[in-house]
């Protein structure tokens, strides 16, 4: 999982897009999340949740504000479960696909 | 044409592969049929996981690189020198070999020529950042797009280009696509451009003016598409019409 989306060595302070945490999101989720709008706990910003700083280490992965640099959200994948930490949004706007409305 | 995302949780399945193509000395194009494959949208990926015999596993995202198909579909690879899944699937893949992937993925960084609100699309690529980009250029001519494309896709050498025939093919042929090449390190024989990396004059000669509002698509490399965003930005584009993939330090 540490490296899932990056292949090849970990460059410390490297980051990818919010778009990298679709797939792991979709083991959980029905809909795509990243393409979501998500307002930052920590500024108020609201962006796409796939624009989101993305920091891949470790046991897991850790989404940044653009703006403000903030955690917004902080997932963990074990073989069984998964911990998704959601405290640095306060909403989530999420665009359902035809058909499920 | 980009169908709605089939509702429910994501799965691994197994896609055999149909055929491989050379694109450069260091990346191939895995052509893939996965039976139960939704037509994705452009700008998509897949995430694709290998699995050793001792039961260790890796797992890389790969942008789709063919237009919107049900059934099939196009990643191309670019290999990491000791990367754990690249190597793999750009020297030893083979076509009837089975891969196991899941997908598509992904609704931000997407381009479909039935929702576009009719402004024109600049396209910067780095590197292997090219490879959503081109679904999306695949995708305007399939769907019949007459909204105008601009492509500026930045290469080290001229060996490194991906998809270079098709390309110019594609300027000939599909109105309304121009395609501007940058070169880092070495240029083509008789190149009447300068040699160096993308920089506000490139974007302005080869991108469009902010007042068009045209919406952007930047993928390539992290420090690629930080600089590329933040001179648009600078030149007045707005941030929410500049989406952006980076995939990281290696890459391009």
């Amino acid at each position: 999982m540490a490296d899932a989306f990056l292949d090849g060595a970990f460059v410390d302070g490297a980051f990818v897009d919010g778009n990298a945490l679709g797939g792991t999101l979709r083991e959980v989720f029905a809909v795509d999340v990243t393409a979501a709008m998500g307002r930052c706990a920590g500024c108020g910003n609201v962006d796409a949740i796939g624009t989101a700083r993305v920091y891949a280490r470790a046991a897991g992965a850790v989404a940044r504000c653009v703006a403000c640099d903030s955690v917004v959200m902080r997932i963990v994948a074990a073989p069984d479960r998964m911990f998704l930490d959601l405290r640095g949004l306060t909403f989530l706007e999420i665009p359902l696909p035809e058909g499920a409305a | 044409m980009a169908r709605a995302a089939v509702l429910g949780r994501l799965i691994w399945q197994a896609a055999t592969v149909a055929a491989v193509r050379r694109e450069s000395p260091s990346a191939v194009t895995l052509v893939m049929d996965v039976p139960e494959w939704p037509a994705h949208a452009a700008g998509q990926h897949v995430d694709v996981k290998l699995t050793a015999e001792d039961g260790y596993s890796a797992q890389r995202s790969y942008s789709i690189a063919s237009a919107p198909a049900d059934g099939r579909l196009e990643i191309t690879v670019q290999r990491v020198e000791d990367g754990e899944v690249s190597p793999y699937l750009v020297d030893v893949a083979q076509p009837g070999d089975q891969i196991e992937l899941r997908g598509p993925i992904g609704g931000y960084f997407v381009w479909s020529p039935s929702a576009e609100r009719g402004a024109p699309v600049l396209l910067v690529g780095g590197g292997s950042g090219v490879v959503p980009l081109m679904s999306m250029v695949r995708a305007r001519a399939e769907g019949g797009s007459r909204i105008p494309f601009r492509l500026l896709y930045s290469v080290r050498t001229p060996q490194d280009a991906l998809y270079a025939d098709e390309l110019r093919q594609r300027v000939r042929d599909d109105r309304g696509l121009d395609v501007a090449w940058a070169y880092t390190r070495t240029a083509p024989d008789g190149w009447p451009g300068v040699v160096g990396r993308i920089d506000g004059a490139r974007l302005v000669s080869d991108g469009w003016p902010a007042s068009l509002e045209p919406d952007v698509f930047v993928c390539g490399p992290t420090g690629f598409v930080e600089t590329v965003a933040d001179l648009l930005v600078d030149a007045g584009h707005e941030p929410h019409r500049i989406r952006t993939e980076r995939f990281g330090p290696t890459g391009g």
